[in-house]
C-alpha cells in the first residue's frame, strides 16, 4: 500500500468519519457547473494549436475494447493500430494502452511488446461490480498477472449510494493491493452517482482509498463521460494535491467521439487542474472510434483537404 | 349657574409614537372655516422634521419585516378606533371644513372604509405585483415587492380626513414608514387621528404627523437624504417643483401633485401604494 | 505548454462607412452644425468612423419626426405593431455574427461576450416585448392601458445595443416613438441599428437616433416635447437629469450605478462561487453597473477563497477584443481608463493591498489587467465608489447580520451576490439585501422576462418583464 494513504487514516477510520469528511467538502452548484463546462468549450482551438492538441489527443487515448464478442484477434489488430494509428504516416504518435478484459490481457501484452503501448485491463466484476471482494481481488491478479500495468476497477455504486462509504473504501484499498506496481485507475460510473455532489465524494473517496487516476464511466451506462463531470473530477484532483500532496489522473470514458469533444477535454484540463495534467501519464480518454477521427482531423490539417473515412483503418 | 368651562386640547406633533411640541416652541392660530378661533397648533421646524425621519427611519426595519398579515390587522384596528371617535372627527370637520353634520359623516364613514379597504391589501399586493419570470434558462426567478423606505407625504390641503387617511394608509400598508406633513389651513382633525393612531397598536414612528407651514417644512423633507420618496399631493405648483429638484440629489420616488382636482371619495386604485414599492428579483439556479 | 493560437473572428463581415450622419425620420440626414466626433476602436485606438454631433435643432427635428410617427403609430393596431418588432428580432438574428463583431470593434468587449451574451439578449428582448404589442390589456394597468408619446433615451457604453434594445423595445410596444441616443464612445450599432428599422420597413420617425456627447442627451431630455425621458448611466448624470426634467411632468425611469456586495459563505459551492465571482467582476472588464465590485467573503474560508480566486485569475485571457478565446477585452476608453487608475492609485494609496496576475498588457489600446485589492475596509473609496472597470475589492464579515449590514452600507442598491447551499439562509439574505436584483449561486444573468432596476440612489423604475411596460404607459 502506499504511504500517501497515511494523511487520511483517520478519515478512514469508519463510515461516519468518511461521511463526514466527504459531505464536509464544498457543495458542487449542478448549473454552475454545466455553465462552466459550457464556457470552456467554446474556447477555439485553430492552426498550431490545433495540431499540437490532435497529436496530444492520440497520445493519451485509451483504445478500447470491451465486447462480449472480443477476440483474440480483435485484439491483435487493436493492437496494431494502437502502435501505429495510421500505417501511411509514421508521424503519428502511439496511443498511451489498449484497454481489455482480463482474458485477452496476455494477447494485448504479446502484441504490444517493446512498443511502450500499455496494456489496461478492466477488473472487479466489470461492469457492474457486483461480486464478492473475494472475486474482485482475484479478478485483479488475473490481469496484473497476466501483465497488465495498468487496472481500470469499478466501485460498488450500491454501496456508495447507500451511504456505505466504508465498503467502497475497503474494497478499492484491497485492489489497490492486489495490483502491485500497476496503476490502479477507479471507475466511478458517474452516470449512476446522479449528482455532481457524488461525483466529488466520490473522486476524494477514491483517491484516499489509493486510486493513481479516477475515470468516470465504464462506457457501458449512459450518461457516459461528460465534459462538467470532468470539470468536478478535474477540480478533485487539484484540490487533493494541494491537501494531500499526491498527483492523481483523471478518464473521462465513454462518448469521446469526435476531435472537437477531445480538445474540449484538453481546454477543460489546462484551464483547471491546469498544464501540468496535460501529459498521458496524467490524462487519458478511454475511446475507441475517436482515434479515427484524430487521424483524420490530422490528415485535413496536413493536406488542407477534408478526409474520408475509407483511408483509415477500422480495427 | 354658569356653563361649566371646557378644558381644551393642546395640539402637538406626533413623532415617533410621543407627542412633543415643536422643538422650536413655535406655534401658529387655527381658524375655523368661519374665521374662529379654534386652537394653537404646533409649529413644526426643520429640526422637528429631521426628527420624525429619524424615528421613521428608525420605526422601518420592524414594521417592514412585520408580517402582511399583521399590518393589515393593525389598519383595522386603526379603522376601528376611528370608528370609535366618529362623533369627535364629525365635529371637528364642522369646525375644519364648515361641512354640515351629515357631509362630515359621510366623510369620516368613509375615511373609515378607505382604512378598511387598504388593510385588506397588506397581504394582496404582493401577489399583483409581483412575478415569477419565466427565463430561457435553469433558474428560478422571482419578483416581488418590497417597501421603499421612509416616505415624506405632504397630505392635501382639502380633506383634513379623508385625504390625510387616503394618503397615509397606501403608504404604511406596504410597509413603509411615513412622517406628514398634515394641512396647513385644517390640521386639528390629523392630530385627532394621531391619537387614534397611537391607540392602535400601530409601533412608534410608523407614522410621524407635523403641522406647520408645508412650504417650510417640505424643502427640508425632499433634500433629507435619509428619506426614500416624497409625496407630493398636498404641494402646490412652485413647491412641488422646488421639492422635486431637492428630491433628485438622492434619487427619491416623487409622486406628482395631481394636475386635476382629486375626488377623494372615488375609489383611489393602487397607484398610491406602487409609488412606494420597490421590486425585488431573485434568481436562484435549478439543478440537483 | 498548450498555448492557444490567435483565433480571430473576422471583421471583413462588417461594412463600417467612413462617415455617418443621423438616422431622423427614416431618412440619414446631416447634422445642422458643424459637429462631428470620432469613435475609436479601444483595442487599438484606430478611428472607425466620423459621427454627427446632434445640436439642439437636429434633437429638434428628430422629437419633431418622432412627434408625427406618434400619430401613426400609436393608432396602429398593437398586433401590427407587434409584427414589425418580431421583424427586427427577426433581422437582428439574421445579422447577429455581424452586429457582434461590430460591438465589440466600437465597444472593446470580448467577441465571445457580444456573440454569446450581448447579441442573443438584443434579440429576445425585441422578441419578448413584440409579444407584448397586442397584449397590453391583459397587463394590469386598466383596461385600455395608453402610450406616453415621444421617449427620449439615453443609452451608456457598456452594452450599446443591448441597452438600446431595453430601452426601444418596449417603448415601441408600448406605441411610444422614440429618440435615442447612444453613447459617444460606441454609436455604431445604433446607427447599424437604424439601418435594420429600414429593412424592417418601420414607418420614419417610429425611432430616430441622433449621436453625440452629453449635450446632445441634454438637449434631449430638456425638449418640451419629449413626454417619457429614460436613461442609464451614472448617478451622477442621472441626478442631473432629474433635476432638469423636475416640473416638467416627464415620466422618468433611470438605471444608475452600483457598488454590488457579492456575498460568500463558508458553506458555499466554492468553485461556482469563483466563477461567480470573476463573471460577477470581470464581465465586459467591469464595465457593469450591477457588477459584484465587493467581495464580502466570510472570514473562515476567506483565505482557501482567495488562493482559488487568484488561481482562477491567473487563467483569464486578456487581449484582442475579436479573439475568440479573450476572457477580458479593452477598457472602453481613456477617459474611463484614467478613472480606473486613479481609484485603484487611491485603493493603494488608502492601504490596500494589490494584485493582479502576470498578464502582458498590448501596446496600443487601453488596458488594464484584472485586479484584485484585499485589506480593504468600508471607508476605503474602493469600497464606495462605483469602478466601473476589472477592479475588486475584498472584505471580509463573521456572521450573516455583518454581511447584510456591510452589503446595505451604499447610497446604491442595484444589485447583491449571494453563495450559500443553505436555503434558509440565502432566503434570508435575499429578503434583507436593499437591491432590485438578487443573484443566488449565479451573478450577472439577464433575461428579458425578468425586472432588472435598483433601489436608492441606483435609479428608478425596472426594465424587463411586465413590469417593464409601466415605464411606458401612461400609468
Amino acid at each position: 500500500m502506499s504511504t500517501t494513504t497515511t494523511p487520511f487514516a483517520e478519515v478512514a477510520a469508519s463510515t461516519s468519519t468518511l461521511r463526514a469528511f466527504l459531505h464536509g467538502l464544498p457543495g458542487v452548484d449542478r448549473v454552475g457547473a454545466d455553465a462552466r463546462a459550457a464556457m470552456l468549450g467554446t474556447r477555439s482551438i485553430k492552426t498550431t494549436a490545433k495540431r499540437q492538441a490532435i497529436d496530444l489527443a492520440i497520445r493519451m487515448v485509451d483504445l478500447t475494447t470491451l465486447e462480449g464478442a472480443d477476440t483474440v484477434g480483435k485484439v491483435r489488430a487493436m493492437c496494431a493500430k494502437a502502435i501505429h494509428p495510421d500505417p501511411t504516416d509514421p508521424s503519428v504518435p502511439a496511443v498511451a494502452a489498449v484497454c481489455v478484459y482480463p482474458d485477452l490481457v496476455a494477447t494485448a501484452v504479446q502484441a504490444l511488446k517493446g512498443s511502450g503501448v500499455k496494456v489496461a485491463s478492466v477488473a472487479t466484476a466489470f461492469p457492474s461490480g457486483r461480486s464478492s471482494l473475494e472475486v474482485k481481488v482475484a479478478d485483479t491478479e488475473l490481469a496484473v498477472a497476466a501483465g497488465a500495468s495498468e487496472i481500470d476497477m469499478v466501485i460498488d455504486r450500491g454501496a456508495f449510494l447507500s451511504g456505505d462509504y466504508l465498503t467502497v473504501y475497503e474494497q478499492i484499498a484491497a485492489v489497490k493491493g492486489a495490483c502491485g506496481s500497476a496503476h490502479l485507475k477507479v471507475i466511478l460510473e458517474t452516470g449512476e452517482l446522479a449528482t455532481y455532489d457524488n461525483v466529488r465524494r466520490a473522486s476524494w473517496l477514491a483517491m484516499i482509498a489509493g486510486a493513481d487516476f479516477i475515470k468516470t464511466s465504464t462506457g457501458k451506462v449512459s450518461p457516459a463521460a461528460t465534459l462538467p463531470v470532468t470539470l468536478v473530477m478535474l477540480e478533485a484532483v487539484r484540490d487533493f494535491l494541494r491537501t494531500a500532496g499526491r498527483k492523481v489522473g483523471v478518464k473521462p470514458a465513454g462518448g469521446i467521439r469526435t476531435t472537437k469533444d477531445a480538445i474540449k477535454y484538453l481546454v477543460l484540463v489546462n484551464e483547471t487542474a491546469g498544464p501540468d495534467w496535460l501529459d498521458p501519464d496524467w490524462f487519458r480518454l478511454g475511446a475507441s472510434s475517436l482515434l479515427n477521427d484524430l487521424l483524420m482531423q490530422r490528415q485535413k490539417m496536413a493536406s488542407g483537404r477534408y478526409a474520408g473515412p475509407d483511408y483509415f483503418t477500422l480495427d | 349657574m354658569s356653563e361649566r368651562l371646557a378644558v381644551r386640547k393642546t395640539y402637538k406633533l406626533f413623532i415617533g409614537g410621543a407627542f412633543p411640541r415643536s422643538e422650536s416652541g413655535r406655534s401658529y392660530v387655527v381658524n375655523s372655516s368661519k374665521g374662529e378661533f379654534l386652537a394653537n397648533a404646533s409649529k413644526a421646524s426643520r429640526k422637528d422634521a429631521r426628527d420624525a425621519v429619524t424615528a421613521a427611519r428608525k420605526a422601518f426595519p420592524g414594521w417592514s419585516a412585520a408580517t402582511a398579515y399583521n399590518r393589515g390587522q393593525i389598519l383595522y384596528r386603526v379603522a376601528e378606533m376611528l370608528e370609535g371617535r366618529r362623533a369627535q372627527f364629525v365635529a371637528e370637520l364642522v369646525d375644519a371644513d364648515g361641512v354640515g353634520v351629515r357631509k362630515a359623516g359621510e366623510l369620516v364613514d368613509a375615511a373609515v372604509d378607505r382604512l378598511v379597504w387598504y388593510a385588506g391589501w397588506s397581504d394582496k399586493i404582493g401577489a399583483i405585483r409581483g412575478s415569477a419570470n419565466p427565463v430561457a434558462g435553469p433558474y428560478f426567478n422571482l419578483s416581488s415587492t418590497e417597501p421603499t423606505g421612509v416616505v415624506a407625504v405632504v397630505a392635501p390641503g382639502e380633506g383634513p380626513l379623508l385625504g390625510l387617511i387616503s394618503v397615509i394608509a397606501p403608504v404604511i400598508v406596504t410597509g413603509n414608514t411615513c412622517v406628514v406633513v398634515a394641512s396647513e389651513r385644517a390640521p386639528l382633525p390629523s392630530v385627532t387621528l394621531a391619537e387614534v393612531l397611537a391607540t392602535s397598536d400601530l409601533p412608534g414612528g410608523v407614522v410621524n404627523i407635523l403641522t406647520g407651514s408645508a412650504a417650510e417644512i417640505a424643502p427640508w423633507l425632499a433634500g433629507h437624504m435619509d428619506v426614500n420618496a416624497i409625496d407630493l399631493t398636498g404641494a402646490g405648483a412652485e413647491l412641488a417643483v422646488t421639492c422635486e429638484e431637492l428630491a433628485a440629489e438622492n434619487l427619491k420616488r416623487v409622486l406628482r401633485p395631481p394636475t386635476a382636482k382629486i375626488d377623494w371619495l372615488a375609489d383611489p386604485g393602487t397607484d398610491r401604494m406602487t409609488a412606494f414599492l420597490e421590486t425585488k428579483t431573485v434568481w436562484h439556479p435549478i439543478g440537483t | 505548454m498548450f498555448e492557444y493560437a490567435p483565433a480571430p473572428e473576422s471583421r471583413d463581415i462588417v461594412d463600417i462607412r467612413p462617415s455617418y450622419g443621423l438616422f431622423i425620420n427614416g431618412e440619414w440626414v446631416d447634422p445642422l452644425g458643424e459637429g462631428r466626433d470620432k469613435t475609436v476602436n479601444p483595442a487599438s485606438e484606430e478611428v472607425l468612423a466620423e459621427v454627427a454631433v446632434a445640436g439642439e435643432a437636429d434633437v429638434d427635428r428628430a422629437v419633431q419626426a418622432a412627434r408625427k410617427a406618434f400619430a401613426v403609430w400609436s393608432a396602429m393596431p398593437g398586433s401590427e405593431r407587434a409584427k414589425y418588432i418580431f421583424r427586427i428580432a427577426r433581422i437582428i438574428q439574421e445579422r447577429a455574427r455581424e452586429l457582434a463583431v461590430l460591438e465589440s470593434l466600437d465597444n472593446g468587449k470580448p467577441i465571445r461576450e457580444s456573440r454569446d451574451v450581448d447579441l442573443p439578449l438584443v434579440a429576445a428582448h425585441f422578441f419578448y416585448y413584440a409579444g407584448w404589442a397586442d397584449k397590453l390589456s391583459y397587463a394590469g394597468f386598466g383596461p385600455s392601458p395608453q402610450p406616453l408619446g415621444v421617449a427620449g433615451q439615453v443609452i451608456p457604453w457598456n452594452f450599446p445595443l443591448l441597452m438600446l434594445a431595453w430601452k426601444i423595445a418596449p417603448a415601441l410596444a408600448c406605441g411610444n416613438t422614440v429618440v435615442l441616443k447612444p453613447a459617444e464612445t460606441t454609436p455604431l450599432t445604433a446607427l447599424a441599428f437604424a439601418e435594420i428599422c429600414r429593412q424592417a420597413d418601420l414607418p420614419p420617425g417610429v425611432v430616430n437616433i441622433v449621436t453625440g456627447a452629453g449635450e446632445t442627451g441634454a438637449a434631449l431630455v430638456a425638449h418640451p416635447d419629449v413626454d417619457k425621458v429614460a436613461f442609464t448611466g451614472s448617478t451622477e448624470v442621472g441626478r442631473l437629469i432629474a433635476r432638469s426634467v423636475a416640473g416638467s411632468r416627464k415620466k422618468l425611469t433611470l438605471e444608475l450605478g452600483g457598488k454590488a456586495a457579492n456575498i460568500v459563505f463558508e458553506d458555499a459551492a466554492l468553485d461556482q462561487a469563483v466563477e461567480g465571482i470573476v463573471n460577477g467582476i470581470f464581465f465586459n472588464q467591469g464595465h457593469v453597473c450591477c457588477a459584484g465590485s465587493r467581495l464580502l467573503v466570510q472570514e473562515s474560508v476567506a483565505e482557501e477563497l482567495l488562493d482559488a480566486l487568484k488561481r482562477r485569475l491567473s487563467t483569464l485571457r486578456l487581449g484582442d477584443p475579436l479573439d475568440k478565446n479573450t476572457d477580458i477585452g479593452a477598457i472602453n476608453s481613456a477617459a474611463q481608463l484614467a478613472k480606473i487608475r486613479e481609484l485603484s492609485e487611491a485603493g493603494e494609496a488608502e492601504g490596500a493591498e494589490r494584485w493582479s496576475p502576470a498578464c502582458p498588457i498590448p501596446d496600443k489600446g487601453f488596458w488594464f489587467p484584472p485586479t484584485i485589492f484585499t485589506g480593504v475596509a468600508q471607508s476605503h473609496r474602493i469600497a464606495r465608489e462605483e469602478i466601473f472597470g476589472p477592479v475588486l475589492s475584498v472584505l471580509t464579515f463573521r456572521t450573516p447580520a455583518e454581511a447584510v449590514e456591510k452589503a446595505n452600507n451604499t447610497p446604491y442598491g442595484l444589485s447583491a451576490g449571494v453563495w450559500t447551499e443553505k436555503g434558509s439562509l440565502m432566503l434570508w439574505m435575499a429578503s434583507r439585501l436593499r437591491a432590485g436584483v438578487v443573484w443566488s449561486n449565479t451573478f450577472n444573468k439577464f433575461d428579458p422576462t425578468s425586472p432588472f432596476g435598483g433601489y436608492k440612489e441606483s435609479g428608478y423604475g425596472r426594465e424587463g418583464g411586465r413590469h417593464g411596460l409601466e415605464a411606458y404607459l401612461a400609468v
